[in-house]
């Protein structure tokens, strides 16, 4: 290159800079609507769910126009991109004002400092479900307009003719009872008697399996320290429910086969299912009055199923909390959680909103699943390594599942655990 | 008459000044015009690939987070120490694409081959067989996947096909749920839909050989077989190596189907470096530990390459 | 001689029900999971399900209806994303080849100082999985300056999220585009270069009026390999693209994978996505096989 051209280029490199500096950088006053209005973003993880969305939208809509100082605007995402795209926001630095979470992840989001204590009104916080509010070190980070419950669907008719007793909440089947009930219905001539939903991937691992190891005794950390998986995850209980899980795929009682979904119990393939509420008005409309919603059963220290689902927080650099803090306030009305239960077959967080609701209400058909979460639903441990525990106990259980050592692959998985927890410096317990 | 000398001397002197001249103008010129025709490609290249490649080569020597309200610190050796010695899928994934790449390689080249001889020849109709052969290279690896974890399901497509032709005396299994035929299952897939690639180029090459040589070889008496070995393979050379290359890379970088259909299981069988380092860095956001794993990588791919340059260098 | 000819000939036509025996088998065995997936979008979940195990699946037989592609409008602005994404990938696909051509016209016809280390550089980045610089990709594209049209003026910002040029800046650069250019380019005599500078041509002008005519399969090569990975980009635009307006086609998937996955919309969706490459391609069908026919030797 001559100095001719080297001149050239580093002139134009300046006039570029001086040009760059001269009309000044953009978005300094914060944003703000046409009518100067501050902007507030909003992501859900509903794309592709028109119905939730609708919810959103018809909240959204009326805050705007309840007052003249905010303007929400909502962004949503599918819900299988939701997670990749907001890590990946967080890592910019770019998150939005208001953010929806899977409830399980809001202490990793709080200890890591993208998400501020909410700060809402203790009536609102106090009358949601205890699964509906999550929190870290005592603080209330984020709340939730619903919870989710799994139960076991199955057909009367079925169980009757099989001299199965059928359980209750009071009196759930114990572990034996339910083997017992298994072999019965494959001698019957279902070909895998139980869907257990093991063809999913992802969270549901941990969300639907890591309850059952909690009735067995065991679970996913050591929650008194939160510093180590040791015993817990790899203790005589866990080893039992982990063989059991085991057996209950070389048996044949459930397979990881067939399509996520309820198809197969629809279809009267398999006699049980393990899954959420969310199949069940495709159940009833499926099996009719025939249909029973009933507890899963007891592995020792009583049934129990997961709890906590999507649940809403303010960003650590959202410009204004104070409106997004008026905009969750506003938005955790009684006929908004109703309408959220209606579109969507999920149990509201409010009693005033429960006895409203059309599936949940004395009413409602779908009425048993409020027990259960009222009677079992246990969180996740709510720790900042969440992620990584939930991630490694999928991993372990799909191995056990396809045939590998109990004991050794749940001890390799408590080694991964703990020396992540170990490299985070506890994750600030 | 010293004059009269000296001119012609002088002159041709002063013509390869010039020449001289002209020729280092030419090359001052064709110095900028080489370096600015490559510029735009080159500054992006840098910004967006060597950038990258050297942040992820920084953080490989720390405990970064992706997540953490903790600075990251240096770590020195201390991730590539965790790789080799603490974390077998590190290893398992490392064997799988080896495995992956070593069966890819001859496999999709050879049966590319095949099915160029086949499209190569003069009938009626050949061209719509090339095109349909070529179809699945043009569909997305996504859509291809979500498809194919369908099939392999255990009352699939691919399972009461075998149990039709074979008469219900072979059964098949769920073969993306085996450890022992998951990864088979996946290489499969992969040959299915990238062989049709490799088909037109070898078919390129085939273009090129003379039909006179087939001619002369023809004469010869040399059967179908004979003038393959004798004529055809000779002429294909250049084409190999292009086709070795392009399969290995891609091969070595497996990684959307087992994302798609295995998430690496059963029992860590499909999981590969990409889809670990992946995992690691950004699912389970141990960014520093992710980025060895992809800088391992990165070394494992170059030291390939050079094997091959310096292989078929050889051969020439 | 006469029963000698009519062997050969009953000899050639063996063969040749021998090839399309051979040939027929082999298209079935690349076209049924395409088959597949269009017949399945035309059928109700419950029936995918029940038909997967049997030739069903093949036929558009039982409840055959177009409600699943009614679904997939509902669900998703269809519309939108495939504008999307041909805009990204027409820009990715375009800027390519000129930025592309002309740096693979300097490496192999040129001599400049530098030009082997370029060389080795874009050798060396032939293969750097995207997936493996995701990470710090996103947060470097972040800091990057950008200038914003704001209040009637332009301003500068920082982060280039959320935009197309974040879609397509980083892609237009290829090394292996580069590499199959360079290669390409190295095979046309060099006369024709020598020959115009006498008669007083530029580089440029070589380049422009001499080399690009010459090279139509190496740029229909490079198109289609650029052309694919751009209309398939899932990773990256979910990383960092927020807004609804801006996702591209393969994005809308993740729409139907909720709770209880939508087969018979995924599938309607995926054909909807597939047939306007399966379009691009069988149009120009005759110039991509003959021309990736025609660089592929020049490897």
């Amino acid at each position: 290159m001559n100095r001719g051209s080297l001149a050239k280029i580093l002139s134009v490199s300046a006039l570029g800079a001086l040009a760059l500096t001269a009309c000044g950088q953009a978005g300094q006053g914060g944003t703000t609507s046409d009518d100067g209005r501050v902007q507030l973003t909003m992501w859900t993880h509903s794309a592709g769910n028109p119905a939730e969305l609708e919810v959103y939208e018809q909240i959204v809509k009326d805050f705007n126009a309840s007052q003249d100082e905010y303007e929400v605007v909502e962004e949503s995402f599918p819900q299988g991109a939701y997670n990749d795209a907001i890590v990946a926001a967080a890592a910019a630095d770019d998150l939005p004002c208001l953010l929806d979470m899977d409830g399980p992840i809001v202490p990793n989001w709080a200890w890591a400092g993208y998400i501020q204590p909410l700060d809402l009104p203790t009536e609102i916080t106090d009358s949601l479900l205890p699964t509906a509010v999550g929190s870290y070190q005592d603080e209330i980070y984020s709340a939730g307009y619903w919870d989710a419950a799994l139960g076991v669907i199955a057909r009367r008719s079925v169980l009757e003719d099989n001299n199965i007793r059928i359980p209750t909440v009071d009196e759930p089947w114990t572990i034996d009872e339910f083997d017992d009930a298994l072999g019965t219905l494959k001698e019957a001539g279902y070909d895998t008697p139980l869907d257990i939903g093991a063809e999913d991937a992802g969270e549901w691992w941990s969300y639907a399996y890591s309850p059952m190891l909690q009735s067995a005794g065991g679970d996913l950390i050591d929650r008194d320290t939160m510093l180590s998986a040791e015993g817990a995850l790899n203790g005589p209980e866990a080893v039992e429910f982990f063989t059991w899980f085991q057996d209950a795929f070389a048996k044949g009682w459930t397979s990881n086969g067939g399509t996520i979904g309820n198809e197969e119990f629809n279809n009267d393939e398999v006699a049980l299912s393990y899954t959420g509420m969310w199949n069940a008005l495709d159940a009833v409309k499926a099996a009719g009055d025939d249909v029973l919603f009933l507890p899963p059963p007891d592995f020792g220290d009583g049934p129990k199923i997961g709890g906590a689902s999507w649940q809403w927080g303010i960003s650590s650099t959202c410009e204004s909390p104070e409106g997004a803090r008026a905009y969750l306030e506003f938005s955790f009305q009684d006929e908004y959680i109703t309408a959220f239960s209606d579109k969507q077959v999920v149990i509201p967080a409010t009693e005033a909103a429960t006895a409203a609701s059309e599936h949940f209400g004395p009413e409602g058909k779908l009425k048993p699943f409020v027990e259960l979460s009222q009677e079992f639903a246990v969180p996740r441990p709510e720790t900042p390594a969440y992620p990584v525990i939930s991630s490694t106990f999928e991993k372990a259980a799909k191995d056990i599942m396809n045939g590998a050592d109990v004991q050794s692959t749940l001890d390799g998985a408590v080694q991964e655990i703990d020396t992540n927890i170990a490299s985070n410096d506890g994750y600030g317990f | 008459m010293t004059l009269t000398h000296t001119a012609p001397t002088e002159r041709p002197a002063a013509g390869r000044q010039q020449s001289r001249r002209r020729r280092a103008a030419a090359g001052r010129r064709e110095q900028r015009a080489g370096l600015t025709m490559a510029a735009p490609a080159l500054i992006l290249l840098l910004l967006f690939l060597v950038v990258p490649v050297l942040l992820a080569f920084g953080l490989s020597f720390t405990n970064a987070r992706l997540i953490s309200p903790n600075p990251p610190r240096f770590v020195g050796l201390d991730n590539f120490v965790r790789a080799f010695t603490a974390d077998p899928t590190f290893l398992r994934s490392t064997l799988n694409t080896f495995v992956f790449a070593a069966v890819i390689v001859p496999v999709q080249a050879g049966l590319g081959l095949a099915l160029a001889v086949l499209v190569n020849q003069k009938i009626r109709g050949v061209t719509a067989f090339r095109v349909i052969f070529f179809v699945p290279v043009v569909t997305s690896i996504v859509v291809v996947s979500i498809l194919w974890k369908f099939m392999y399901q255990d009352d699939g497509l691919i399972n009461s096909f075998i149990n039709t032709v074979t008469f219900g005396a072979w059964q098949g299994t769920a073969w993306l749920n085996n450890p022992s035929t998951a990864l088979g299952a996946i290489i499969v897939l992969s040959i299915w839909q990238a062989v049709g690639f490799h088909m037109l180029i070898w078919l390129s090459g085939l273009q090129t050989i003379p039909e006179e040589l087939y001619e002369a070889a023809r004469m010869d008496g040399a059967s179908p077989w004979q003038q393959f070995t004798n004529v055809t393979w000779p002429g294909l050379r250049s084409t190999m190596v292009f086709v070795l290359v392009t399969i290995t890379i891609a091969a070595l970088g497996l990684f959307v189907q087992v994302d798609v259909m295995t998430q690496g299981g059963p029992v860590n069988s499909t999981t590969t470096l990409v889809y670990h380092a992946v995992r690691k860095g950004y699912r389970e956001q141990e960014t520093g530990y992710g980025a060895t794993i992809s800088l391992i990588f990165f070394v494992i791919v170059l030291v390939i390459a050079l094997i091959q340059r310096r292989l078929t260098r050889d051969e020439d | 001689m006469s029963t000698d000819l009519r062997g050969e000939k009953q000899l050639r036509r063996r063969r040749r029900i021998w090839t399309y025996t051979a040939m027929t088998a082999l298209a079935a065995f690349f076209l049924f999971p395409l088959v597949f997936m269009f017949v399945s979008s035309l059928k109700p979940d419950g029936q995918i399900l029940s038909d997967v195990s049997s030739l069903r699946a093949f036929l558009p037989v039982g409840d055959i209806s177009l409600d699943n592609y009614a679904g997939v409008f509902d669900r998703v602005p269809v519309a939108r994303f495939l504008f999307n994404s041909v805009l990204v990938t027409v820009l990715v696909v375009g800027l390519g080849l000129v930025v592309n051509s002309m740096a693979g016209f300097a490496l192999s016809r040129l001599r400049w100082r530098g030009r082997g280390l370029v060389l080795a550089l874009v050798i060396a980045t032939l293969i750097v999985p995207f997936e493996t610089i995701a990470v710090p990709m996103v947060y470097w594209v972040s800091q990057l300056p950008t200038l914003v049209w704001e209040d009637g003026l332009l301003k500068y910002d920082f982060g280039w999220l959320n935009s197309y040029h974040v879609q397509i800046v980083p892609f237009i650069a290829n090394a292996f585009s580069i590499f199959l250019f360079t290669q390409y380019f190295s095979t046309i005599p060099k006369s024709l270069d020598e020959a115009a500078r006498i008669d007083g041509a530029g580089w440029f002008t070589i380049y422009r009026r001499i080399i690009v005519p010459l090279a139509g399969p190496a740029f229909a090569t490079v198109a289609i390999l650029t052309f694919l990975p751009a209309w398939n980009q899932y990773l990256w635009p979910l990383m960092v693209v927020q807004q609804e307006e801006l996702r591209p086609v393969m994005v809308g998937m993740q729409y139907f994978f909720q709770l209880n996955t939508a087969w018979g919309e995924v599938m309607a969706y995926t054909s909807l996505i597939t047939l306007p490459v399966l379009v691009v391609f069988l149009s120009f069908q005759r110039a991509f096989v003959s021309s990736v026919a025609a660089s592929g030797v020049k490897g």
